[in-house]
């Protein structure tokens, strides 16, 4: 099983929505297509869906990091929504839950950055 | 009883998938919850990872190595490379430390290590390799208490 990334821009929102497996080996094309997306379109915020996420490990940390940093330049803000138990408990132990901000809804993150 | 699999493979990164589903499929007779399978295919996910970066610098001529035992309802991992060895292996295992921060490492895969398992000893020579062996106890099924 691989990984499967949908990019969908709105305004300055980059909406990205993963399913299947985050890895050292897909996380190489998240970093890529994340990045190039971010540059082109000058986003400030991200919504990552992981509703359809059914594994992570710390390769997948390393990439989600990357993108903060990336955003935070622009005064940005990372929303993560779905996120499931396994996935939390490896954004806690890395300190990524204190600076993204959880929501349970794609909807309800657009609805937090003012839009929809 | 004891039962024993043994697994070798190329350290391309397509085998992280391989190897921790390879795995997970053979602690599944110990009728682990969801959690513990997890909790073990992310654990292997990071030692497979690390050997394929770290220990082997992304040749694929190198071998991984794995080998688990099943004893009751305790799971041991063994898994080794012979790859470029670890310089400071207390360095490594500090949270977020990372070599190859240029690669958007976490610096993560330590410390999940030692917070999914219960045991981790870490073998390391430079030049020679590295042998990780970690220790799982799983919580008893209550299939059996009927």
């Amino acid at each position: 099983m691989s990984l499967e990334i949908e990019q969908e821009i709105r305004d300055n929102i980059l909406c990205i929505r993963l399913s299947g497996e985050l890895d050292h080996h897909s996380a190489e094309d998240l970093k890529n297509r994340a990045s190039t997306a971010i540059v082109k379109h000058n986003i400030r915020h991200i919504i990552l869906n992981l509703e359809e996420l059914s594994f992570m490990d710390s390769s997948g940390l390393g990439v989600v990091m990357g993108r903060y940093k990336q955003i935070k330049q622009n005064h940005g803000e990372m929303i993560v929504c779905a996120i499931s138990p396994p996935v939390k408990r490896l954004f806690e132990m890395s300190g990524l839950l204190k600076i993204v901000k959880l929501e349970l809804s794609e909807e309800n993150a657009l609805q937090k950055l003012g839009v929809a | 009883m004891k039962n024993v699999m043994n697994l070798q493979f190329s350290a391309l990164s397509q085998n992280e998938s391989f190897a921790r589903v390879a795995v997970a499929a053979f602690i599944a007779q110990l009728d682990p919850t969801m959690d513990e399978l997890t909790e073990i295919k992310t654990v292997v996910s990071e030692v497979v990872t690390n050997s394929i970066i770290h220990g082997y610098e992304n040749d694929p001529e190198g071998m991984v190595y794995i080998s688990v035992s099943i004893d009751d309802s305790t799971v041991e991992l063994t898994i080794r490379d012979e790859g470029v060895g670890i310089l400071d292996v207390e360095e490594a295992r500090q949270p977020l430390f990372t070599t190859k921060p240029d690669l958007e490492r976490s610096g993560m895969g330590f410390t999940i290590m030692e917070n999914f398992m219960d045991e981790i000893s870490i073998i390391s020579h430079t030049g020679e390799g590295t042998i990780i062996r970690l220790k799982k106890q799983l919580t008893k099924s209550n299939a059996f208490c009927n």
